[in-house]
């Protein structure tokens, strides 16, 4: 129960003048800029993005640097800008064969057409802190270059598709119906694959990683590989009614991966591979993996596999994923419960009291 | 003429916009009407389950769209990704200067050398990303 408390005003201005001293820190450090944040912390900027499901870089680094660089926080900050704009369209889905390929790795094939491009990963790097980078101004290596091979960097899991070892994906034949939106409804259960895709997508990435690790601990075990793992540029395309033709509106980067699965097969379908689908904004490869192994894990169901984990649970997983919710309903046990507690005070004492007097008898 | 004017769509929507603002005051712009004036909005992007199956919504990002017109009734449409109204505006009306007749000349004055740079920082990515393929060697038994 909540009361409307009155009080407290010149306090609150207080603390919020001390934040403002507090985010900027000690005066005599130079500010940061919203571009030194883009260029320079930009996987902060691209989780931001995701979690937020609003793709504006500039709006992310600023979002990070009003937070303090609290990454949630940042969150907020941008989905509460999001609800300010008018929706002016849905894109065409993205064509992530198309991509403008700057990683792409298979741990399922070693030889594959358009070869395992490494891109910029710290997979290979030490993890020893670089104190080089404790001094400004250092030299920057610069990266080598080689000339790209001819011919196109199929999907991996299509080379599967093709000998007919692998699900194949398709759409339904009747597309013109809305995408389910759950920025728009309610959820309701069960929600069904695009819901759960969309909701991952925009999901806490640690919420998602801890899920996706208990699949691989036993928890709805599913044995998965890490078909494909791509990162790069894809091109959005919108649908502009004066024109009656789609429009490139530009680029935006994407992290998608593709895990490889085993299935016994049942009455009507062979054995066969199936998958788990992760796709990200931005440079977000653990995400994404941890999404394809969430995924998988929920259509347990759908493939008659026993349901034993919390990952194969579409109702638990797609109820605690977003992490402003979870941070809103957490952090609301800070407003005043005076009344409630007041009332549970009285209970123990009663209580308390009724056994000291029964002792006492 | 649609697929050429989606490709000239696409470069400019990838341009620096104060480029484009400044080839609009270069191009001596023709009587043009706004017919909607510059605003920022969403679009929800969409990518489908597994890459090829069922369409779900990704997330959203910020665009911003522009619509002009001439005398003649021609259409000059601006959709970019992002924030900026003027560049929105800008692409609007270099999309309708476009397809006038005066437009050929523009499309080689401003068009080809904003392509040909995007091409290039396009080529210079690609170039380091194949830089990083793993060129793999078998080990003979015995080869230390």
């Amino acid at each position: 129960m909540y009361v409307a408390v009155k009080g407290g005003e010149a306090a609150i201005d207080a603390a919020r003048a001390w934040l403002a001293e507090e985010r900027r820190g000690d005066p005599a450090v130079p500010e940061l800029t919203l571009d030194q944040i883009r260029e320079q912390l930009g996987l902060a900027v691209d989780r931001v993005m995701a979690e937020a499901s609003l793709h504006d870089p500039d709006l992310a680094a600023l979002a990070l640097k009003q937070a303090q660089g609290d990454v949630i926080e940042a969150v907020f900050l941008l989905r509460a800008y999001r609800t300010t704009l008018p929706r002016f369209a849905g894109s065409l889905p993205v064509d992530t064969a198309d991509m403008a390929v700057e990683r792409r790795i298979s741990a399922t094939f070693k030889d594959l057409p358009g070869g395992q491009i490494l891109g910029p990963t710290y997979d290979y790097t030490h993890r020893l802190l670089d104190f080089a980078l404790a001094a400004e101004g250092g030299a920057v290596p610069v990266a080598p270059q080689a000339t790209p091979g001819e011919g196109a960097m199929p999907r991996v899991l299509e080379l599967l598709v093709g000998e007919g070892l692998m699900e194949r994906e398709v759409p339904p034949e009747d597309e013109s119906g809305p995408v389910p939106d759950l920025t728009r409804e309610p959820l309701s259960f069960p929600a069904g694959r695009p819901l759960r895709l969309q909701s991952m997508a925009r999901g806490d990435e640690g919420f998602l990683l801890s899920l996706g690790y208990s699949t691989q601990r036993g928890y709805g075990r599913n044995h998965p590989f890490a078909g494909e793992i791509r990162q790069g540029e894809v091109s959005v395309e919108v649908e502009v009614p004066e024109l009656g033709f789609a429009v490139d509106i530009g680029d935006i980067v994407l992290t998608e991966c593709q895990s490889v699965n085993q299935f016994k097969g049942d009455a009507t379908r062979p054995a066969q591979f199936t998958r788990g689908y992760g796709l990200v904004f931005g440079r977000g490869e653990r995400k994404a993996m941890a999404m394809a192994l969430v995924d998988r894990a929920l259509r347990a169901e759908e493939l008659g596999e026993a349901v034993q984990g919390p990952a194969q649970d579409e109702e638990f997983v797609l109820s605690h994923a977003d992490n402003v919710e979870a941070s809103g309903f957490v952090q609301h046990l800070k407003l005043p419960h005076y009344v409630d507690f007041q009332a549970e005070l009285q209970l123990v004492r009663a209580l308390r009291a009724k056994a000291l007097k029964e002792a006492a008898e | 003429m649609t697929e050429e004017r989606r490709r000239w769509l696409a470069v400019l929507a990838r341009a620096p916009g104060d480029e484009l603002a400044a080839a609009v005051e270069g191009a001596g712009a023709p009587p043009c009407r706004v017919v909607r004036a510059a605003e920022t909005g969403l679009v929800m992007v969409r990518g489908r389950a597994g890459g090829t199956g069922e369409r779900f919504n990704l997330g959203e990002m910020t665009v911003s769209r522009c619509t002009v017109t001439d005398d003649e009734g021609r259409l000059g449409v601006g959709w970019i990704a992002g924030r900026d109204k003027r560049k929105a505006e800008a692409v609007a009306r270099l999309d309708l200067l476009l397809q006038r007749p005066e437009g050929a000349l523009l499309k080689a004055r401003v068009v080809a050398p904003l392509a040909a740079a995007q091409a290039a920082t396009r080529e210079a990515r690609a170039a380091k990303a194949a830089a990083t393929k793993v060129e793999f060697f078998t080990m003979v038994r015995g080869d230390v």
